[in-house]
């Protein structure tokens, strides 16, 4: 029993109906939704367990599995396609030898892709830790890559 | 009572009464995959679709779901619908290319193959018509099993695909699978419930005066519990009774 | 400040505030929108703070971080006021420069000032910058001016000042005027606002729900997120008066995972508004009660779907169900809820202060008043562009986008997002309006317009929408779950080169299923990208299926990437770059060799070339 998930349940009243903020801030906090947490959040919200992990499936935001120290997020929104996201991805691809949705074997990185950030004007957009890098290119892929621990 | 128009017939509907259920009642065939009659109904396979017009206006509906109207007219043969049935069927049969249930139905509306590259045709059995699920949720209510992921990647699975602890080993998804995805098989003292990617086992119970192993003991448990029963009230089986 | 509780303290409320800043001090107001911030714009930010700490002018001059003013490419953006000076591409060098010349002693820093491509002109203040000159900005005008997180700067503009007086009405006076307005959903569907209000007040049931849509999903759109993270009290507003008016005293905000700043944004809006008493028991002492509460997406397209949203607000997944019950009279746990697009709602309080007919005086006969689009891809300026119904596509690609960029030749503007279609050159004098987009095979949808030149593949186009909307389906249906895949499983091998001549026929049959067929608006526009390319650009998707070769040059299985030898000094960049060394050096002053069997086609020795010694064919 997770004292951190149990605390979060709490904050939302154990309403089912705020299902997915609650499985939301408890990624924020774990970094991903373990096994035993949706079974704790099915027990304590009486939400059948075949539910929690429909939801947990259903939406891209959740990772069900370990993530690595680093997220990053391409864009491959219509506007970062048209100036060339596809290419920046595969050389992350290249780089890091994973593919997207993947996380690297020494758990440094984690790469995935989203449709789309709302940063349009500056395609294509790569977003690390939160930080966003706009107008990137495949060639300047590594040099960003390199400067995380 | 509301007046429809199916295929030149005018009839009667009840309030509340989908375009279906008023077609079955009068043996008006229309394909259905994800209907159910003790379900509520879903609209997913989408094989219902019939073409309604009102006011000089038509559209395409699942008769399943909509509503009986005072006034329309419903067609349930027209090329219009025609088309969009077959083209149901040839996507039904390039994801379910080995399944006999769905290339007899497909043989039966006239579609022999699908029109798609035999490199990319599939093998399920699953359709997704969603019908287990929602028996297990809406009849049996334990909701053993659910429908995950998304999109093309959607499938039937129980919790983790690992045996569900929610699960009775009734076998009403098994039993209300149109094209038996889901296998259940009783031998001996175990009965086996498996679909493409999970599994569950039960123990059967043993009746105490024939000795045959009749039904799962989780599922009489569960009945026991609920109905607030004897411990032993199960002991002995219904032929035996 | 205690609680508001009547129009006459509102206005004393705003009275105060503005005597407060009669004396204007002068005043740095940077872009604080996730699109500034991909360019730098947090480390300006800070730069300002302390270079205004270190010359010891904290309190005499202010600064104020603000939501996107749509000049996205120029970003970090300063507006320095009272002089409405507006520098582009601002970098933490450049700060202390900013801060004595142009703060202190009202000095332009030149080099700072936009430059327009088409004139080497340089306007200095933001109204005469070309990009907003031919704009009608009456929602996002005042992004530049307003702290999101100031609930004074949304006052002090006039704000809440609407909902004051929508209390002095009756809700069927409210419905009555937003119907005369002739106002249209901004998120794509385009349905009358004042009757879906109308719709929704008369059903019968309790409680009601109001929603405000902030899932933004269409790629290559960033409206809701200007509006919502650099305005969001005017949603606010517009929610309130949504909400008397229909009679619903829950409110929800949904909105997008991928948009943090918006969330917390909203959500320090929300608590402002709350200690002030405009959200609550009672609000300005009308009796009306109000709450809003703010949801996540969960990172799912079909989410932005009326009926898949409310799913996901009951804890469900995001499952669209048929709608031949409507949601105003069956939407949130089966209660009649009303959904409004962010865009929509902003407009309301607009209507409210300013009337009826002066809203409707804007824009064409079927398509009343203002729409933000978001201008992107292959244009010159792109960014958030906020014109009157009716202005054609060319003058906003030409005369506010400054044309294609890098001189190539324009060849589509896709709009409507994945529902949507690409228009032709031929079509470019068409008016923006609803109706006349649909006629044209697209749609306005929620004001995405991805410009496209002569280097983007209408087929990879159409791949790349089917793609996306294959990931983004719910799998419900079978039509769109199994129809789309196979229909982006055909553009794949035309893309390839394996397409066959039957191809493009049975595209259209299973887009005509799809269209009658599928569960929700997912599935029924579709086959619109696929459509409309293969309406308007046939004879590309002819020269992939018969010829095998991609015009553009981008279908990677049909190009060749190859050295221009007359170009090339051997200077060594592509060779270092190459991911597979298929590049190799011959020697000083000779051109490189590229090894085609090596070559995977990722195209960085292009990238990285400063000599444009690398082609494609």
């Amino acid at each position: 029993m997770d004292k951190r998930v149990a605390a979060i349940i709490d904050k939302y009243n154990a309403d089912e109906g705020q299902l997915i903020s609650i499985l939301q801030d408890i990624q924020s906090e774990l970094y991903y939704l373990p096994k035993e947490t949706l079974i704790q959040v099915s027990d304590a919200m009486g939400i059948p367990l075949s539910r929690v992990y429909s939801v947990a499936t259903f939406f891209k935001a959740f990772s069900l599995k370990p993530r690595g120290k680093h997220l990053i997020d391409v864009c491959l929104g219509t506007a970062c396609h048209v100036r060339g996201a596809p290419k920046v991805l595969e050389q992350i691809e290249r780089s890091l030898k994973i593919s997207r949705g993947e996380t690297t074997s020494d758990f440094k990185f984690t790469l995935e892709t989203v449709n789309c950030m709302g940063c349009c004007a500056l395609g294509p957009v790569v977003r690390l830790d939160g930080k966003y890098f706009g107008q990137m290119s495949a060639g300047k892929v590594d040099s960003i890559l390199n400067k995380y621990e | 009572m509301i007046t429809i128009n199916i295929d030149g017939q005018e009839l009667k509907a009840k309030d509340g009464q989908t375009i279906l259920e008023v077609a079955r009642e009068s043996g008006i065939y229309i394909p259905t995959l994800c209907y159910h009659e003790n379900l509520a109904p879903y609209g997913a396979c989408r094989l219902c679709i019939v073409e309604i017009s009102k006011n000089g206006r038509s559209r395409m509906v699942a008769s399943c779901l909509y509503p009986a109207e005072e006034g329309i007219e419903v067609k349930t043969n027209s090329p219009r619908v025609i088309d969009n049935r077959k083209m149901i069927m040839e996507l039904l049969l390039a994801r379910c290319s080995q399944n006999e249930v769905i290339k007899k139905l497909a043989s039966e509306m006239g579609v022999e193959q699908s029109s798609f590259k035999s490199e990319y045709l599939e093998n399920n059995d699953c359709i997704l018509c969603g019908l287990c699920v929602r028996a297990c949720e809406e009849v049996v209510g334990v909701s053993a099993i659910s429908l995950v992921n998304r999109g093309v990647n959607r499938e039937v699975a129980s919790p983790f695909f690992e045996p569900s602890a929610s699960c009775i080993g009734c076998g009403s998804c098994s039993y209300v699978c149109p094209t038996g995805a889901i296998k259940m098989e009783d031998k001996e003292d175990t009965r086996v419930i498996q679909g493409s990617k999970w599994k569950t086992e039960f123990k059967l119970k043993k009746c105490k005066v024939c000795g045959n192993y009749w039904a799962p003991e989780a599922q009489l448990e569960y009945i026991r519990k609920k109905l607030n029963l004897p411990p032993d009230f199960f002991d002995v089986c219904p032929n035996c009774r | 400040m205690g609680k508001i509780k009547s129009l006459q303290d509102l206005e004393a409320l705003r009275s105060t505030i503005k005597e407060k800043r009669r004396i204007t001090k002068p005043c740095v107001a940077i872009c604080a929108g996730a699109g500034c911030l991909a360019l730098g714009g947090r480390e300006v930010i800070d730069a300002t703070v302390e270079e205004l700490e270190k010359q010891n002018l904290q309190g005499k001059v202010d600064i104020k971080t603000t939501g996107c003013p749509g000049f996205c490419e120029q970003g970090p953006l300063v507006i320095i006021s009272p002089q409405d000076v507006i520098y582009t591409h601002v970098k933490v060098e450049d700060v202390p420069e900013i801060i004595s010349k142009t703060v202190i002693n009202g000095e332009i820093v030149d080099r700072l000032l936009y430059t327009d491509p088409a004139t080497g002109e340089k306007p200095v203040c933001e109204s005469d910058v070309p990009f907003y000159k031919k704009q009608k900005r009456l929602l996002l005008g005042n992004n530049s001016k307003i702290d999101p997180n100031n609930i004074e700067d949304y006052i002090a503009l006039g704000g809440y000042s609407a909902l004051a007086k929508a209390f002095a009405w009756s809700p069927e006076q409210i419905i009555e005027e937003i119907k005369k307005s002739g106002l249209r959903g901004r998120g794509g569907g385009g349905f009358p606002t004042g009757q879906k209000w109308e719709s929704c007040r008369n059903a019968p049931g309790e409680p009601k729900y109001v929603i405000a849509n902030c899932d933004e999903g269409d790629p290559g759109a960033f409206m809701n997120r200007a509006l919502m993270e650099g305005n969001p009290h005017s949603v606010l507003e517009g929610l309130l008066i949504c909400a008397y008016a229909i009679g619903s005293h829950e409110g929800y905000i949904y909105v997008r995972n991928e948009y943090p700043v918006a969330v917390e944004n909203a959500t320090i809006a929300i608590k402002q508004a709350e200690q002030l008493g405009f959200l609550g028991e009672n609000i300005l002492g009308s009796g009306f009660d109000f709450t809003i509460r703010i949801n996540r997406g969960g990172g799912a397209f079909v989410c932005g779907e009326s009926t898949a949203l409310m799913a996901s607000l009951e804890g469900r997944v995001g499952e669209p169900r048929a709608k031949y019950i409507h949601t105003v009279e069956k939407g949130l746990w089966d209660k009649p809820s009303n959904l409004n697009n962010v865009e929509t709602l902003a407009n309301v309080p607009l209507i409210i202060n300013n009337g009826a007919d002066w809203f409707s005086a804007i824009g064409t006969e079927g398509s009343k008043g203002t729409k933000i689009f978001s201008l992107v891809g292959k244009v010159n300026n792109t960014g958030l562009v906020e014109v009157p119904m009716g202005m054609t596509l060319r003058e906003v690609i030409y005369g506010i986008g400054g044309g294609i960029r890098d001189g190539k030749k324009f060849k589509g503007v896709q709009t409507g997002g994945p529902s949507g279609g690409v228009i032709p050159e031929s079509m470019l004098d068409m008016p923006v309006d609803f109706d006349e987009l649909t006629k044209a095979g697209s749609m306005m949808g929620s004001g995405g317009m991805i410009v496209m030149d002569e280097d983007t593949c209408m087929v990879d186009t159409a791949k790349y929408f089917l793609t996306f909307l294959e990931e983004e389906s719910c799998g419900k249906c079978v039509p769109c779950r199994e129809g789309i895949k196979r229909m982006r499983q055909i553009l794949t091998d035309i893309t390839e080169g394996k397409g066959e001549e039957k191809d493009i026929a049975l595209l259209e049959r299973i887009g005509e299923a799809l269209k009658d067929s599928s569960l929700c608006a997912l599935g029924t526009t579709a086959t619109n990208p696929v459509l409309s390319t293969i309406r308007y650009f046939r004879n590309e998707y002819e020269a992939h299926i018969k010829e095998k070769r991609c015009p553009a040059g981008v279908c990677k299985a049909l190009i060749q990437y190859y050295i221009i030898d007359e170009k090339c000094v051997g200077c060594r960049l592509c060779e270092k770059a190459c991911p597979t060394e298929a590049i190799t050096f011959m020697g000083k002053r000779k051109p490189v060799v590229l090894e085609q069997n090596k070559c995977i086609k990722c195209g960085i020795c292009k990238d990285v070339c400063k000599l444009e010694a690398v082609g494609v064919k």
